[in-house]
């Protein structure tokens, strides 16, 4: 069998979802980035496999402005998790709530 | 001769004006002289207009601006002096000129004295406006004018609370009489295609009669309410909560005779339907006795006044009826002189007695009052229509008129009523001045008034005695534009009879009067004797019950309406309507405010709901539009377009 298109985005599609339930689910804050890693890659993949499919290399191109987008993000994000646990003792999403509405 | 058209019409205004500005201030002397001098230049220039007229026989027709354009509509703010007009401005500046003066003494102890002077001049501009427009729009604006300055001058002691129940009872009666009124002027101007009088009058013989007559009616409904004609008479004598010289200008000399005035004014319309004239006739000898039969046992001085004003507006009202419009005109005027002596002499006997109004707790008041004593009787005299003073004249015309054209009964009734005006006219001359002096008895002690007031009144006094020797000339003045129809009786004999034996009726009502009320032993009523008992002085007195039937039959249903309407519609329905829309939107954002509860994961779960329920969308409108044609085949089955 022969892997086409349709499995790279049925691949993808289950990434984004486990990634979205991650999302959601998830109270810690460090988990959290994980499932956003596994969104921002899911949509990576669809884009190099449409990119490959069509043979053009826009959307490859694209796939490489995520990830360097997500690396920098993450390091950011990652830079406020430290800091927030060195204050808090803890980076627990539910105590998170100073802009409660 | 427009500059002074225009200022006859705005001196009145500039007055009001100047008093105004006084108006909250304490009383000032010169915000009462400003207005009455602006009032004599108006009445001046009235005089040189009267003046031209009368030489050139012609008419001074201005168009100061245009009001309103749109279409087809055209309604300048046009004035027109012509002989019918002229006639109203001199009545109207000279009797308010008298008032004016006469008020700056009647209203001296006033604190609202300045007031005063604004709203009265007030009233005189927008009379001019409504006798001087050369158009039913601004005549309508005078008549609405006047309304709200006779509402202010009623209430004007606002305090009292009688006195702004009586306003608001003019006002609204006024009301639902210019409803009519306005009613009148769109079937005007929808059948003629103008406000204009000249163009209108000359458009209406071609129209039918069914609308000429819905016209008439309408416009005689206007009529009514001003000129209180039965059933909406009942305002005037409240009205008389007003200050004296109040009832003497508006409620006696012109507001009042505004009605006739539109009969006179609309006399092309009139002619064109002789029988809604003759219901106008019919109805104003009715109000003419009915006015009468009150005015005989009542106890207040002012009201006995008020309802004589009634019963003359019935008089012109069967003259202008009958078609004989330059009659009415002249008992207008003539009326207008002495009903205005009259009231100011009445202002004259409660100034001396405290604002006491009751006749019969005076008596014997000519020894301390002799001025206000021959002025009043003199009025009176005239009044009920003795020769040669004013009122034999015009008022026995009235009744010649009804007897010339057949209408027997209405003459009947008028000279029937001729015989009741003298009686009570002299009821209350004899009880105010003749007698044993009562007042004594309520230790009041009168006083004659200012000398100025007294001279004030002088030229209504002199007009009330020569008036008639005017009619010649009045006559070819006014039927230039009136119908010149002359009313002679054509027997001489017949005629001597009729005016002597009028005269001798009118003169043994006089005398009656006298005999019965100037003699000593007068007393005042306790309310025990057999005569105040019977049922008949007690219909009288109660005003045959129309004001008590108004107030259980109309006022009180509406009341209870408007209750139940508050309660049942605007509180259950409208308001609560109001009330759950906010509401709704009050719950909306209680319910929804945990949405905001600054938790990350809990907002991080909306927003994931948020894109699947805008994806789903996505999914279901590209659906929609995919598969259109199957969707609109099916909705077709199922008979939906």
């Amino acid at each position: 069998m022969e892997i086409g298109l349709n499995h790279y985005l049925v691949l993808s599609t289950i990434l984004f979802a486990i990634g979205l339930v991650g999302v959601m689910r998830r109270k810690n804050l460090l988990l959290l980035f994980f499932a956003t890693e596994i969104l921002l890659n899911s949509v990576n993949i669809a884009f190099a496999a449409i990119s490959h499919y069509y043979g053009d290399l826009t959307g490859q191109m694209f796939a490489f402005f995520v990830i360097a987008i997500a690396a920098s993000e993450v390091a950011v994000g990652l830079g406020l998790l430290i800091v927030w646990h060195k204050r808090h003792g803890n980076i627990d999403l539910d105590n998170m709530s100073t802009m409660r509405g | 001769m427009e500059m002074f058209l225009y200022i006859a019409l705005f001196a009145p205004l500039v007055g009001s004006m100047f008093a105004a500005l006084f108006s909250a201030s304490p009383k000032t002397l010169i915000a009462g002289i400003v207005p009455s001098a602006l009032l004599f230049i108006s009445f001046l220039a009235s005089s040189i207009l009267l003046a031209y007229v009368l030489k050139t026989g012609g008419s001074i027709h201005v168009e100061m601006m245009t009001w309103m354009a749109t279409g087809d509509l055209y309604i300048p703010f046009g004035f027109m002096v012509d002989q019918v007009s002229v006639t109203m401005m001199m009545v109207v500046t000279l009797v308010s000129t008298v008032v004016h003066v006469y008020a700056i003494g009647y209203m001296s102890h006033d604190k609202a004295f300045n007031r005063f002077f604004a709203w009265l001049s007030a009233f005189v501009f927008s009379m001019m406006i409504l006798v001087m427009s050369d158009n039913f729009a601004g005549l309508f604006i005078g008549w609405e004018g006047v309304g709200l300055c006779s509402w202010g001058l009623i209430g004007f002691w606002y305090h009292k609370e009688v006195a702004t129940w009586a306003a608001n009872e003019a006002f609204i009666m006024n009301r639902i009489a210019d409803l009519g009124m306005l009613i009148g002027i769109f079937l005007v101007y929808w059948n003629t295609g103008t406000l204009q009088y000249v163009e209108a009058f000359a458009a209406m013989p071609s129209l039918e009669t069914d609308i000429l007559t819905w016209m008439g009616i309408f416009l005689f409904i206007g009529a009514m309410g001003k000129s209180a004609q039965f059933p909406l008479h009942t305002w005037l004598a409240d009205a008389m909560e007003g200050p004296t010289p109040v009832s003497a200008l508006i409620h006696a000399a012109t507001m009042v005779t505004a009605g006739v005035y539109l009969i006179v004014r609309a006399n092309p319309l009139y002619d064109l339907i002789p029988h809604v004239g003759l219901f106008i006739a019919s109805l104003g000898a009715f109000v003419a006795l009915f006015a009468a039969s009150m005015a005989l046992v009542n106890r207040d001085m002012k009201r006995i006044i008020a309802y004589s004003t009634l019963s003359q507006l019935g008089y012109m009202f069967v003259a202008a009826g009958l078609g004989a419009y330059w009659v009415a005109l002249f008992h207008l005027m003539a009326h207008a002189f002495f009903k205005a002596l009259l009231f100011l002499g009445a202002g004259n006997v409660m100034h001396a007695m405290n604002d006491e109004l009751d006749p019969f707790k005076m008596g014997g008041l000519s020894k301390v009052m002799k001025g206000t004593f021959i002025m009043m009787t003199i009025a009176s005299v005239a009044l009920a229509g003795i020769f040669p003073l004013a009122g034999f004249f015009s008022k026995d015309l009235i009744l010649e008129v009804g007897f010339i054209q057949n209408h027997y009964i209405i003459y009947t009734v008028l000279l029937f009523t001729a015989g009741l005006t003298a009686f009570y006219s002299f009821r209350l001359v004899a009880l105010i001045f003749h007698g044993e002096e009562r007042y004594k008895l309520f230790g009041i002690d009168p006083h004659e008034a200012y000398k100025f007031m007294l001279v004030a009144m002088t030229p209504l006094l002199l007009l009330a005695i020569i008036a008639g020797s005017l009619k010649g000339t009045y006559f070819d003045m006014v039927t230039i534009v009136l119908p010149a129809t002359q009313y002679h009786v054509h027997s001489a004999v017949v005629y001597w009879i009729m005016t002597i034996g009028t005269q001798l009726f009118v003169i043994g009502a006089i005398a009656f009067a006298y005999k019965k009320y100037a003699l000593s032993e007068v007393k005042v009523p306790d309310g025990t004797s057999a005569m105040e008992n019977s049922f008949g002085y007690k219909l009288l007195k109660n005003q045959y019950y129309i004001p008590q039937f108004y107030e259980n039959y109309l006022v009180k249903p509406y009341r209870e309406l408007s209750l139940a309407f508050w309660k049942e519609v605007d509180m259950k329905i409208v308001d609560a309507t109001v009330d759950g829309i906010a509401k709704a939107i009050y719950n909306t954002g209680e319910n929804t405010r945990d949405m905001q509860n600054g938790n990350l994961s809990t907002m991080l779960k909306w927003m994931v709901a948020g894109a699947v329920g805008l994806l789903s969308l996505a999914v279901v409108f590209g659906l929609a539009v995919k598969f259109s044609s199957e969707i609109e085949f099916f909705l077709s089955t199922l008979g939906v377009q």
